[in-house]
């Protein structure tokens, strides 16, 4: 289990949220909804202390993030990366194996195979060669999903691994994900819109500046707290006839 | 042109002076190439430029105290890159103000420096090199360079990768991004002080920035990359010093140009992203390249 406790992140006096306490179990997939600004990201990068917090602790199944930080596979937004860089799907896959070889050791034969391996869960094989700029966003996130499999990860954290992707790509990463699921795992998934949310997880964090609430997807998805966190008619568009999925 | 290039040749044979400019001219394409790949993965060009200015104080100083060039230039080069980061990390200013800000009073302090050290002729050579002039312990200096260099990128492969293609990742497992970025300036200030011989501070950024972005237009592979640099480089390099000697040109200058050559016919016949290839099959390459 991830606990997080009493955490607090600011932006030069401004906070984005305070004293945050949320708990992420094991064997669940848990989304992490809100308005844009909310600070999902935020929150998720002050886990992975990618950023500063203010105050605040983070463990893993009692572990400090320093302990634990070789068990996490972190699945950035595709936006944030440089697609023209001069390496193939393969070469960024195989950048999975880094964080625990460490320095001055080099990817082994057994760690190409896994390699491959990951490809072919995620249907990418045939696109081993290919520059990383000459693939369809849903293939692009495909292989930074088969880079955390060869993480072989405990928790793994995904950003908006949804956003403009097909539905051969959805598909995908969902059946690994429900493969890590049922691997034991914990997986949080940002996600930016509320479509699929209870097709898509177990438990649900709705953030807007602080916890709105969190728990199972059935108990925390209702149409009172999407009302409260985002508007009246969304809430009724999505909850008209029973049509929240 | 064939008799001048007999003569270029006959004219290695003879002179000593004009082998140990070869030999360090070609290292230093060698090891700016390589060098400079990373600079423009990283998207630092102007962090290159700004470390081959700010290390004039360091060359002043190590005159006028008489100790290697290496050390005086090192310690400013390492210098302006903290302060660099110092104030883009503590400030809301942003890094492109903030290095030119720092390396231009850097380039201020050592152009004072080097008036009270030393002879205008002196300052000329620094800015735009004087390769003719290498003595023994310079080429040493530059073969020990090179060696660190080809070890420094052999040894940290892996990082200077990872590193440079998405630090975020980098950092989720752990690894100390910022101490290889340290690391990385370091080395730029050691290359930028061999490449003062060959073309002088105002065209070091030339050396590392042209050769590497001519090899990105060839290749996919960062491996290749690296070796497509060096290559082109040491030709450059090469080529640069055959005029020169040719023509009377000053060395710096003809070897950026030959560089700049070799970018713009990359450029027009290159298959990736060029001008030629994009002209003819202008829109199948558009159709072929997802949204």
């Amino acid at each position: 289990m991830l606990k997080v406790q009493n955490l607090t992140v600011a932006y030069s006096d401004t906070p984005v949220f305070t004293d945050v306490a949320v708990n992420f179990n094991a064997g669940k997939i848990t989304g992490i909804i809100g308005p844009n600004g909310a600070g999902k990201s935020t929150l998720i990068k002050a886990m992975l202390g990618l950023i500063k917090s203010q105050t605040g602790t983070v463990t893993f199944n009692g572990h400090t993030l320093k302990q634990f930080q070789k068990q996490i596979a972190y699945v950035e937004q595709r936006k944030d990366l440089d697609l023209t860089f001069p390496i193939n799907v393969f070469d960024v896959v195989l950048t999975g194996t880094y964080g625990k070889l460490g320095l001055f050791r080099q990817p082994s034969q057994a760690d190409r195979e896994r390699c491959l391996d990951a490809l072919a869960q995620v249907d990418l094989v045939d696109f081993a060669d290919r520059q990383i700029g000459q693939l369809s966003g849903g293939q692009l996130q495909r292989v930074f999903v088969a880079r955390a499999i060869l993480q072989e990860a405990q928790l793994i954290i995904l950003d908006e691994p949804f956003v403009g992707i097909d539905l051969q790509s959805e598909t995908a990463i969902m059946q690994i994900l429900h493969q890590w699921r049922d691997a034991g795992k914990t997986i949080i998934v940002v996600h930016h819109d509320l479509n699929k949310v209870s097709r898509y997880f177990d438990d649900l964090v709705i953030l807007n500046h602080g916890i709105v609430d969190y728990g199972p997807v059935a108990d925390v998805y209702t149409p009172a707290n999407i009302e409260r966190t985002f508007s009246a008619d969304l809430s009724a568009v999505l909850f008209a006839q029973g049509g929240a999925q | 042109m064939t008799n001048s290039i007999t003569t270029f040749i006959n004219a290695l044979g003879r002179y000593d002076f004009l082998q140990s400019a070869l030999i360090t001219a070609i290292m230093v394409g060698v090891m700016s190439g390589m060098i400079g790949s990373f600079i423009i993965l990283r998207g630092m060009s102007m962090m290159g430029d700004a470390i081959s200015h700010a290390v004039l104080p360091g060359v002043a100083v190590a005159y006028m105290l008489g100790i290697n060039v290496m050390i005086g230039a090192s310690f400013f080069g390492i210098l302006a890159a903290g302060l660099i980061g110092l104030v883009a990390s503590h400030s809301k200013i942003k890094t492109d103000t903030s290095i030119g800000v720092v390396f231009s009073a850097f380039y201020a302090l050592g152009f004072i420096l080097i008036s009270l050290a030393e002879s205008s002729t002196n300052l000329h050579h620094i800015l735009f090199g004087n390769i003719l002039a290498v003595s023994d312990t310079d080429m040493m200096t530059t073969t020990v360079v090179l060696g660190l260099v080809i070890l420094f990128i052999v040894f940290f492969y892996k990082e200077l990768l990872i590193t440079s293609f998405d630090p975020t990742f980098a950092q989720t497992y752990g690894f100390r991004v910022q101490i290889l970025h340290y690391a990385l300036m370091f080395v730029l200030t050691l290359v930028t002080v061999s490449a003062l011989q060959t073309v002088g501070i105002i065209l070091v950024v030339a050396m590392l920035i042209t050769p590497a972005a001519t090899a990105f237009l060839w290749t996919d592979r960062l491996g290749v990359m690296l070796t497509m640099a060096a290559a082109i480089g040491a030709v450059s390099s090469v080529v640069g010093l055959y005029f020169s000697y040719t023509f009377n040109w000053a060395s710096g200058p003809a070897i950026v140009l030959v560089a700049a050559i070799l970018f713009g016919i990359s450029f027009i016949i290159s298959p990736k992203q060029a001008l030629l290839p994009t002209l003819f099959k202008g829109k199948a390459r558009l159709r072929r390249v997802p949204a």
